[in-house]
């Protein structure tokens, strides 16, 4: 890595949090605020918050593990390969297409895989790699947002955030192959 | 849709398990992801107190409120139903912040606060509201300007240029979050969407 970037980079990531922290405390004082009281007081939940999340995250997750560990992806890959290769998507990257919205550590893994297989600097290396960061992982998100207020009824949120994940994967696949290809 | 995309995970993955004989696995695969599932909420109890904690400072000094000022004009048109000098408004800027500088947990635990802050809003508390459900769709497509991790992951595997996919990680993402924001504005407004008008 160009390493004056990367140190530059880790620098900023590792001053974000403690300076936010003085900037908050210090303010808080200035202010007058009683901020260990306050700090405190706002702490306490914090304990129901993540138990909320318990039984929504156990019901996606649960799902999740079921569908990797079956091999059906294999099943959808299959059945999309045709349909998507003669429109320059490379087959190499359906799996990260798939997982990339139902798991985080399951992207991480096809993405490890695919940089060793092709390298990290090949098209699809570098396609892997922009679709990972180009989403989050939505189940994730939406079961652990949703979960925190015990909001059940999520209406349109799966669709809209779905169509921004394949606007955003088809986008890494098009830019990469402007870019890359 | 929910109910949807469980049921079918559920049922074609023990379809396709069968077929493809991995029976064996899927029921301790089953129980691990229980299980991670638990230890996950439990990893976040820690850091969502800690920052419960400096937003409640933050709020009371005034904090919260001065930053939701700053992008008052973005802010209200994303949100028209959240209250200009709602403190909403202030948490869903620190998570969108968080998110830009690649706090990942931070940022989660200042979502959930915002969360919280949408659900003081909302009068039918197992509905979502339309508020959420676009802050949804920006965190789940949330737009971040240093994949560190990725960036991590290429140098470690020899890439020559580790950094190459910034700029186009960047178009994707922006991508991503305008047809997400997008979607859901139109998709509120449709049918079998929209909210009953007194639930707001």
């Amino acid at each position: 890595m160009d390493s004056s970037f990367g140190q530059i980079v880790q620098e900023v990531s590792n001053w974000a949090i403690p300076v936010i922290f003085v900037l908050i405390l210090g303010y808080g004082a200035i202010r007058k605020v009683k901020v260990y009281e306050v700090f405190v007081e706002g702490a306490k939940e914090g304990f129901n918050v993540a138990i909320r999340i318990i039984p929504y995250l156990v019901a996606i997750l649960v799902a999740i593990g079921i569908f990797r560990g079956s091999g059906a992806m294999d099943w959808i890959i299959a059945g999309l390969t045709p349909i998507l290769k003669p429109l320059g998507v490379p087959p190499e990257v359906l799996p990260m297409a798939i997982i990339k919205p139902l798991s985080g550590s399951g992207a991480l893994g096809v993405m490890s895989e695919g940089l060793k297989t092709y390298g990290p600097d090949s098209l699809i290396g570098n396609t892997l790699s922009t679709m990972m960061g180009s989403t989050e992982t939505t189940f994730y998100v939406l079961a652990v947002y949703f979960g925190s207020v015990a909001v059940r009824r999520t209406r349109h949120a799966v669709l809209a955030c779905l169509l921004g994940d394949l606007a955003g994967l088809t986008m890494a696949i098009f830019v990469c192959n402007l870019m890359f290809g | 849709m929910m109910n949807w995309i469980f049921l079918g995970l559920v049922i074609l993955g023990v379809l396709a398990a069968a077929v493809n004989g991995k029976m064996d696995t899927l029921t301790k695969s089953t129980f691990d992801a229980a299980k991670s599932a638990v230890e996950l909420a439990i990893g976040l109890i820690g850091i969502m107190a800690l920052w419960l904690g400096m937003m409640r400072v933050a709020e009371e000094a005034g904090l919260v409120k001065a930053l939701a000022r700053l992008v008052k004009p973005i802010m209200t048109r994303l949100f028209p139903d959240v209250p200009a000098d709602h403190p909403a408004m202030g948490s869903m800027l620190s998570n969108i912040a968080a998110n830009l500088l690649g706090l990942g947990n931070s940022a989660t635990a200042l979502g959930l606060k915002a969360m919280q802050d949408l659900q003081s809003l909302n009068e039918a508390k197992e509905t979502a509201t339309n508020a959420m459900i676009i802050f949804m769709a920006i965190n789940a497509t949330a737009i971040t300007v240093i994949p560190a991790t990725v960036i991590g992951l290429r140098s470690s595997a020899g890439s020559a240029n580790p950094t190459s996919i910034i700029g186009t990680t960047l178009i994707s993402c922006i991508t991503a979050s305008i047809v997400a924001v997008t979607s859901a504005k139109i998709l509120e407004k449709l049918k079998p969407y929209r909210r009953e008008k007194s639930r707001g």
